[in-house]
C-alpha cells in the first residue's frame, strides 16, 4: 500500500501542477494547449540545468561533505530555473495569442512542435545521441529522500505514514503540493485572482471597470508556462531519471484532460489528477503490485493483459468526459482574442 | 493600375503570399539557429554553417561529397524520388486536417488515424493467402480497408463533438493514445512479426511479404506478397521509394477539392464551419454533418498510413504505445501551409517532404541534425497562427501604394481619395 500511494503521487503531482498551468491560461481567457511542449522545455532547461551544477563540482562537494539538504537546495533551485524559462517559453504564445490575435489552438499546436524539435536539436549535438543524461548518477541516488538521511536507523519501521510520506520519496512533490494550495488561493481569494478570471468571463466589462486585460492575460499565460515548465522538470525528475529526450509520454495533453475534467476548478483537479495518476501507476507497475501487503500480486495474476491497463487512463478519460460533459463549464471568453470595439 | 490592383488585393494571393512569407522567416529562422550552433560550438566554425546552410535550402539537390570533401549539388534522382514518395502521407494527412478545419473542427487525431489506417491495411494484406485472390484486389481490399478503418477512428471524436459536445481536441488526443496502445496490442498479439528476418521481430512483415498456407502451416514468403504499383515513375527516380501513391495522393485531392467546392454536401459543411447554429436554422442537419466531416478526415489519414506502408519498402514498428507517428501534427503544418485549401495541400505537402529529405542530407554529411527541420516546420505552424495579421499587413502595404499612385498623379478629388484609403 505505501508503494501504491507513493507511486501514484509520482504520477500525479506532474499532472495536477500542470492542470493548475491550464486552469491560469484559460481561466485569464487564452487556450493554452501548449503544455506539452512548455513540459518538454522546463524538463531539457532543468537537465541541463543540474548538468552545469555537476560540472562545476558542486553536487560532488555537496555528496563529499554529506550535506544532503544542499543537493535538495540544488533541486529546489533546478526547479525555479526551468520555471522561469518555462514563464519565458509561453510568452511566445502570449506575444501571439494576445497582441497578434492569432489563433491560440494553432499557436499552442505550434509551440508543441517547436519545443521537442528545438530540445532533440540541441540534445543531439552535445550528447550526440537522442537523450540528455546527467554527468554522474542518477535521479534516485541525488535527489531521493531515504529515511537514514533524516536520521532513522537503516532498519527501522517507521509505520504507514512514515513509509509512505517521508521514506523514498522527493521534496518536489510536496514543493508543488503547496504550491497549488497557495495559488488556487490566489486564484479564488486575492483581488489578483478575481480580476485574471473575469478577463476569462466577460473581459469587455472587466476592462470597462479599469482592469487590463492585456496585463491579465500575460500574467496568465506566464504563471501557466512558469507551473508547466516545472512540471515538466518534476516529470523528469521523479519517472525519468532527471533525463530530456524530447518528450513526456503525453503528460502535458493528459494535464489539460484532467483539466476539463476538474471543470476549471483547483480541488476536483487534484481529484482527477489523484486517479489519473493511479491509473497510470498501474498501468507502469501492475505486475510488482502488491495492494494488500499479503505477498499475492493480484493484478499480474488476474491474467489481464498489460496493454487493458496501458488503455484504461485514456478510456477512462473519455467515458467520463462523456458522462460530466453536460455540467462542463469553460470559461465563457476562452478562446477568444479580446477585442476592445467588440461588445 | 487598377487591374494589378485587384489582383493583389485578391484574398488567394494575399494568402499564397503570407504562406511564402511564413516560409521565408521560418527558413531564415533555421539558418540563424545554424548559424549561432555553428559559431559558438568549437569543433564547427564557418564552413560547418555554410554546408550546413547550403543543406537545408537545397538538400534535395545534394549529391554528397567530391574527393575534395566539398559538398556536390545536382539532380539526385533518389532523394528527388524519396521526396515524392515522403510526400504521400504528407499530403493526405494535410488533407484530413484540412477537411476537418473546413468544417470548423481542429483535427489534432490524424496521428491516431493514420494508426488505424496503417494497422488496418497491413491485417488485410498480410492475412489474404497468397492465390485466393488476384494480388491487385487484395491491394484494393487492404488500402480501400485502411481508410475504412481511418474513417471510422475520425467518426469517434466526431460523434462525440456533435452528439454530446465533448471538445474535438480532447477527444482525437483521447482516441490517438487509444490507438496506439490498441494497434500495438493488436500486433503484439498477431502472428505478424518479422520473424524470418532474424532480427526483425519489432517490426511487421513488409506487404511484399504473401502469406502462405501449406498442410496447416503458415509461413511468410518474401515476393509474393502486394505493393502499389509503380506507374513508371521508379523509371523516373532510379533507386528511390517513389510509386504511384503520389499519384493516388493527388486524385484525392482533387475529390476533396470538388467535393468541397462544387457539391452541396461541401457547401453544408463549410456551413457548419462557418456557423453550426445558423446552419442548424437553416435546415442543414449540423450533428451528421460534423460526424461525415471528421470521418471522411480520418479516412484521408488512414489512406496515409495505408499508401505509405503499402509501398512494399517500408516496414512498420509496432509498439507505438510509446508515441505517436509525427505524420499526423506535420499534417496540422501541411494544412496551415495550404491555407485549408485542397489543391494547395498537395504542393505544401511535397514542400514539407523536401525539408525532410534536406534534414536527412544534413544528418548524414554534417555534424547538425535532421531535427533543424523539424525547428522550421514549426517556425512556419507559428507564423500561419498568425498569417491573418499578415495579411492584414499586406493589404494595408498595397493601399498606401495605390494611396501614393493616386497622389502623384493628382488627378482624384479628396474625397474619391478617402475611398481608396478605406
Amino acid at each position: 500500500m505505501p508503494f501504491l500511494i507513493r507511486s501514484t503521487l509520482v504520477y500525479a503531482i506532474p499532472l495536477m501542477i500542470v492542470a493548475l498551468a491550464g486552469v491560469f491560461s484559460e481561466r485569464s481567457g487564452i487556450i493554452n494547449l501548449a503544455l506539452e511542449g512548455i513540459m518538454i522545455f522546463g524538463a531539457f532547461i532543468g537537465v541541463l540545468f543540474v548538468r552545469i551544477m555537476q560540472s562545476a563540482g558542486w553536487f560532488d562537494a555537496a555528496k563529499a561533505a554529506g550535506s544532503w539538504m544542499t543537493l535538495q537546495g540544488y533541486l529546489m533551485l533546478a526547479m525555479l530555473v526551468s520555471a522561469v524559462l518555462g514563464a519565458v517559453f509561453s510568452l511566445l504564445l502570449a506575444f501571439a495569442a494576445i497582441n497578434l490575435r492569432a489563433d491560440q489552438t494553432i499557436g499552442g499546436t505550434a509551440l508543441n512542435m517547436l519545443s521537442p524539435a528545438l530540445v532533440l536539436f540541441f540534445v543531439r549535438i552535445m550528447a550526440k545521441q537522442n537523450e540528455l543524461l546527467l554527468l554522474s548518477g542518477d535521479s534516485a541516488s541525488w535527489f531521493m529522500i531515504k529515511k537514514t538521511m533524516l536520521g532513522y536507523d537503516k532498519k527501522a519501521k517507521l509505520g504507514f505514514f512514515g513509509s509512505t510520506f517521508i521514506d523514498k520519496v522527493y521534496l518536489t512533490t510536496y514543493v508543488c503540493i503547496l504550491v497549488f494550495i497557495i495559488l488556487s488561493i490566489i486564484l479564488y481569494k486575492t483581488r489578483f485572482g478575481l480580476r485574471l478570471r473575469s478577463c476569462g468571463e466577460n473581459p469587455q466589462a472587466a476592462d470597462s471597470l479599469g482592469i487590463n486585460v492585456t496585463k491579465m492575460r500575460y500574467a496568465g499565460v506566464c504563471i501557466s508556462g512558469a507551473l508547466a515548465g516545472m512540471g515538466g522538470f518534476v516529470y523528469s525528475v521523479t519517472t525519468a531519471n532527471c533525463s530530456a529526450n524530447g518528450d513526456v509520454a503525453g503528460f502535458g495533453f493528459l494535464a489539460l484532460a484532467v483539466m476539463i475534467f476538474g471543470n476549471w476548478k483547483p480541488l476536483n483537479i487534484a481529484g482527477g489528477a489523484l486517479l489519473f495518476g493511479l491509473f497510470k501507476c498501474v498501468a507502469a507497475s501492475y505486475s510488482t503490485l502488491d495492494i494488500n501487503g499479503d505477498g499475492v500480486f493480484a493484478l499480474a495474476n488476474a491474467g489481464i493483459s498489460s496493454h487493458v491497463y496501458r488503455l484504461l487512463p485514456y478510456v477512462i478519460t473519455l467515458l467520463v468526459l462523456a458522462f460530466t460533459s453536460k455540467s462542463s463549464r469553460a470559461p465563457k471568453a476562452e478562446g477568444i482574442p479580446y477585442d476592445k470595439s467588440k461588445r | 493600375m487598377s487591374e494589378n490592383n485587384s489582383f493583389w488585393q485578391r484574398d488567394s494571393v494575399k494568402s499564397l503570399l503570407a504562406s511564402i512569407i511564413s516560409i521565408l522567416i521560418g527558413l531564415i529562422a533555421g539558418t540563424l539557429l545554424i548559424a549561432v550552433v555553428g559559431f559558438t560550438n568549437e569543433n564547427m566554425g564557418g564552413k560547418a554553417v555554410w554546408e550546413g546552410v547550403r543543406l537545408v535550402l537545397l538538400g534535395v539537390f545534394s549529391t554528397g561529397r567530391d574527393a575534395a570533401g566539398n559538398l556536390t549539388f545536382g539532380f539526385n534522382p533518389v532523394s528527388m524520388g524519396n521526396m515524392f514518395f515522403r510526400a504521400i502521407p504528407l499530403v493526405l494527412t494535410g488533407l484530413s486536417v484540412a477537411i476537418a478545419y473546413k468544417t470548423g473542427l481542429f483535427n489534432i487525431g490524424a496521428s491516431g488515424q493514420y494508426l488505424a489506417g496503417t494497422a488496418a491495411t497491413l491485417f488485410i494484406a498480410l492475412s489474404v493467402p497468397v492465390g485466393t485472390l488476384p494480388s491487385g484486389v487484395i491491394w484494393l481490399l487492404a488500402f480501400i480497408g485502411g481508410m475504412l478503418a481511418g474513417a471510422l477512428w475520425g467518426a469517434i471524436p466526431g460523434a462525440l463533438k456533435a452528439l454530446l459536445n465533448i471538445n474535438e481536441v480532447i477527444a482525437c488526443i483521447m482516441t490517438n493514445w487509444i490507438a496506439a496502445n490498441l494497434v500495438t496490442w493488436m500486433f503484439d498479439a498477431s502472428n505478424l512479426k518479422n520473424a524470418v528476418e532474424g532480427t526483425k521481430t519489432a517490426y511487421i512483415y513488409k506487404t511484399t511479404y504473401g502469406r502462405v498456407v501449406e498442410d496447416g502451416v503458415t509461413t511468410y514468403v518474401s515476393g509474393k506478397g502486394v505493393s502499389t504499383p509503380k506507374m513508371f515513375l521508379d523509371k523516373l527516380f532510379p533507386g528511390s521509394q517513389i510509386n504511384g501513391g503520389i499519384i493516388i495522393a493527388a486524385l484525392l485531392a482533387i475529390i476533396v477539392y470538388v467535393m468541397l467546392n462544387k457539391t452541396t454536401f461541401g457547401y453544408e459543411l463549410k456551413a457548419c464551419g462557418f456557423n453550426r447554429h445558423a446552419a442548424k436554422y437553416a435546415g442543414i442537419k449540423d450533428k451528421r454533418n460534423i460526424i461525415l466531416s471528421m470521418a471522411i478526415a480520418g479516412a484521408m489519414a488512414g489512406a496515409a498510413g495505408s499508401l505509405y506502408y503499402l509501398s512494399g519498402n517500408t516496414e512498420f514498428f509496432w509498439s507505438t504505445y510509446q508515441s505517436l507517428p509525427a505524420e499526423g501534427f506535420n499534417g496540422i503544418a501541411v494544412a496551415l501551409l495550404a491555407v485549408n485549401n485542397p489543391i494547395g495541400v498537395v504542393f505544401t505537402g511535397i514542400f514539407m517532404s523536401m525539408l525532410n529529405i534536406a534534414g536527412l542530407q544534413l544528418k548524414n554529411l554534417t555534424s547538425y541534425n535532421e531535427y533543424i527541420t523539424d525547428v522550421i516546420i514549426a517556425v512556419i505552424v507559428y507564423l500561419s497562427a498568425f498569417s491573418l495579421v499578415i495579411k492584414m499587413w499586406l493589404s494595408r502595404k498595397k493601399k498606401v501604394i495605390a494611396l501614393r499612385a493616386v497622389e502623384e498623379r493628382g488627378e482624384q478629388s479628396a474625397a474619391e481619395r478617402k475611398e481608396v484609403s478605406k
